[in-house]
């Protein structure tokens, strides 16, 4: 390193204003950005989280768009067409050309069953019933369950999370051991019981999923009002003689967004999950009313000699809650850039 | 460390004797009785049932007796099995839960931690990739799809395992992997996410340059260092394999007490779901007990007298 370069001295040239005006340090070079510009731009780099976006917007258009137009009746019954395997038009796959296998020999199930015009794209249930149409439906219980859920979780865990941050002392430690009680039960446990008292049905999975699962919400969201209300801000809006409610919208709710919006991306899939595990077990949705879980409980009994009627449920429950954990995986690397690498 | 101890084990009592009260009364409000429907038997026999199973006292009484009972451990009669109590009735099924349980725990997290320090050490290459995909799989896969993929790939036809029953160690293989996989993946996430934090550290680097072989390093230091945070999530996965068993018991026909419960939650045998409830939050309330001591004896740094969370 001890020998220096020899540069001529015309190679320098004293700076025009021009080239001052450049070079200008404290001028921003790019636009600023808010801080949910800044996530959203964030969010869009990282692949697995917008494919997951793109995804779930196209399960949640097919779902609730099959309410209005829906290629069957989700519950037409067909008992001529019953356990016919999925056809694709145009796919000679087997698995999904309408065949399958019956007594060691592959045979054409539509020929059979004199549906040769007709073709099922997800196939047929035991009853006939269009397994597509009836996946539809189900992702479309399964959905609103789970948002019904959040709903509940956004109002309920955010006001007790925030109301027993910013309280703080006895109040506190009291709302923190009831949580800490609710915990120290299984959730599922909880869930079975609240729907034994109030009949299985939809609106029981919703209340109890609803009332077990905002206090991991609110958990999270108490930490966070500890170390917000700490913050100049909010000393500042207090001297200012700012009402408490007006500081938790103001000043508490948009800081805590990040949180809050991370955390629901994690209640739904749970939400789901449970639903289609209580399902299974038979207390949850009932005939002719379908959800996934039903579908995989159905399903789950003809394994054997008709897989495709757990495959195609199974794999829409799969790739619903791989979307939503690549997408909150995906939101939380956004909110928070320190936590990626 | 004794105060400490104290104060926990009252919190423990406490949150029990709470779980109790909620239970009985829930009970109370549901609809029916178990003899509704029985049109045959006459208003005086209906009257020796009661009394035989002491609902003809007023509730209060029913709810003091039933509490002095789960002291002694004693939780009742099931209404399904007449004259079996269900202290008997789950004690005999509470091996094979506890047993399939620790397995799934145990074969998990050492899997989750391997997957997860491997991706760590090589990260972000396909190695990493793998290893995030797995785990973001076992994440998203129910525990009873995955049971039943199992039952029928690797025990109907690839004949490797029985498919359900319970006889010995055989028996519990494919139970084991289907509730071990959300561990597996769970601890996994965690670890690498850890272990990446841990390998940017300076200690390490000092590591490294004192001449330390790769392994040395890894293992001595990284992955020490890593394992900590991983007892706070012991208590969650707790849960997991708790209402995961429920439906593996089922397809596997495994005579544990996830069976037992979904069993009772069908027939509406109220005294087996609550001394189920009881033994569930025992369990849990344990676990959470014993990780919290754990953590503060790993880490010096955990003041355990301060914040019991």
């Amino acid at each position: 390193m001890a020998d220096t370069a020899k540069l001529p001295a015309d190679s320098f040239k004293p700076m025009s204003a021009d080239d001052r005006a450049a070079l200008d340090s404290e001028k921003i070079a790019a636009p600023s950005l808010t801080f949910m510009q800044d996530a959203w731009r964030r969010l869009k780099k990282n692949k697995g989280a917008w494919v997951s976006l793109i995804l779930l917007a196209l399960i949640f258009i097919l779902a609730f768009g099959s309410a209005i137009a829906s290629p069957h009746d989700p519950n037409q019954v067909h008992p001529e067409y019953a356990n016919l395997p999925s056809k694709i038009p145009g796919i000679g796959i087997n698995g999904f050309n309408g065949t399958l296998v019956q007594a060691g020999q592959r045979i054409d199930a539509y020929k059979q069953a004199g549906a040769t015009g007709a073709h099922y794209l997800m196939g047929t249930d035991y009853l006939g019933r269009d397994l597509l149409s009836r996946v539809l439906y189900g992702t479309r219980i399964s959905l609103i369950i789970a948002l019904v859920a959040t709903l509940f979780d956004l109002t309920i865990g955010v006001t007790y999370g925030i109301f027993s941050g910013w309280k703080g002392g006895r109040v506190d430690t009291f709302m923190q051991r009831v949580i800490e009680i609710i915990l120290s039960i299984p959730n599922l446990v909880v869930i079975v019981l609240l729907i034994l008292i109030l009949k299985p049905g939809m609106l029981s999975i919703i209340i109890a999923i609803a009332l077990t699962s905002w206090t991991n919400m609110a958990r999270l969201v108490r930490a966070q009002t500890l170390e917000i209300k700490e913050q100049e801000y909010i000393l500042a809006a207090r001297t200012l003689g700012e009402s408490s409610l007006k500081i938790a919208f103001k000043h508490l709710l948009p800081n805590l967004s990040s949180v809050i919006i991370i955390n629901t991306m994690f209640t739904i899939p749970s939400a789901i999950f449970f639903e289609a595990t209580l399902s299974y077990i038979g207390i949850g949705i009932s005939s002719p009313q379908a959800s996934l879980g039903t579908l995989l409980n159905d399903g789950q009994k003809n394994f054997q000699f008709l897989p495709y009627q757990m495959w195609w449920p199974a794999l829409v429950l799969c790739i619903i809650m791989l979307a939503f954990n690549l997408l909150g995986d995906g939101l939380r690397d956004a909110f928070d850039p320190r936590t990626k690498e | 460390m004794a105060k400490y101890l104290a104060k926990r084990i009252f919190y423990l009592i406490l949150t029990l004797f709470i779980v109790i009260t909620v239970t009985f009364f829930l009970m109370k409000l549901l609809p029916g009785t178990p003899l509704t429907n029985q049109a045959k038997l006459s208003q005086s026999q209906i009257a020796l049932i009661y009394k035989q199973y002491g609902l003809d006292k007023p509730e209060w009484q029913q709810y003091l007796l039933y509490l002095a009972g789960a002291v002694k451990g004693d939780f009742g009669t099931s209404f399904q099995f007449s004259d079996q109590p269900v202290s008997y009735l789950l004690s005999s099924r509470i091996g094979p839960s506890l047993q399939i349980g620790l397995q799934a725990m145990v074969v998990g997290v050492v899997l989750g931690i391997l997957v997860g320090a491997i991706g760590a050490m090589r990260q972000n290459t396909w190695v990493d990739t793998t290893t995030t995909v797995v785990s973001i799989l076992g994440i998203s896969i129910p525990s009873f799809v995955l049971a039943v993929l199992l039952q029928y790939y690797l025990g109907l036809k690839a004949q490797l395992f029985p498919i359900a029953e319970w006889g010995g160690f055989i028996y519990t293989v494919l139970p084991t992997l289907a509730l071990g996989a959300t561990p597996l993946a769970e601890s996994a996430r965690f670890v690498r996410t850890e272990m990446v934090d841990v390998l940017s550290s300076d200690y390490i680097e000092l590591a490294k340059a004192k001449g330390l072989s790769r392994m040395g390093v890894i293992y001595h230091h990284a992955l020490r260092n890593s394992l900590i945070p991983l007892i706070t999530i012991v208590g969650p996965l707790a849960v997991n394999i708790m209402t995961g068993s429920m439906v593996v018991e089922n397809i596997f026909s495994i005579p544990g007490i996830g069976e037992q419960f979904v069993k009772s939650v069908l027939t509406n045998d109220y005294p087996t779901i609550m001394g189920l409830t009881i033994i569930y939050s025992f369990m849990l309330c344990v676990v959470l007990l014993f990780t919290d001591i754990l953590y503060g004896i790993v880490d010096p740094r955990i003041r355990l007298t301060g914040k019991a969370n």
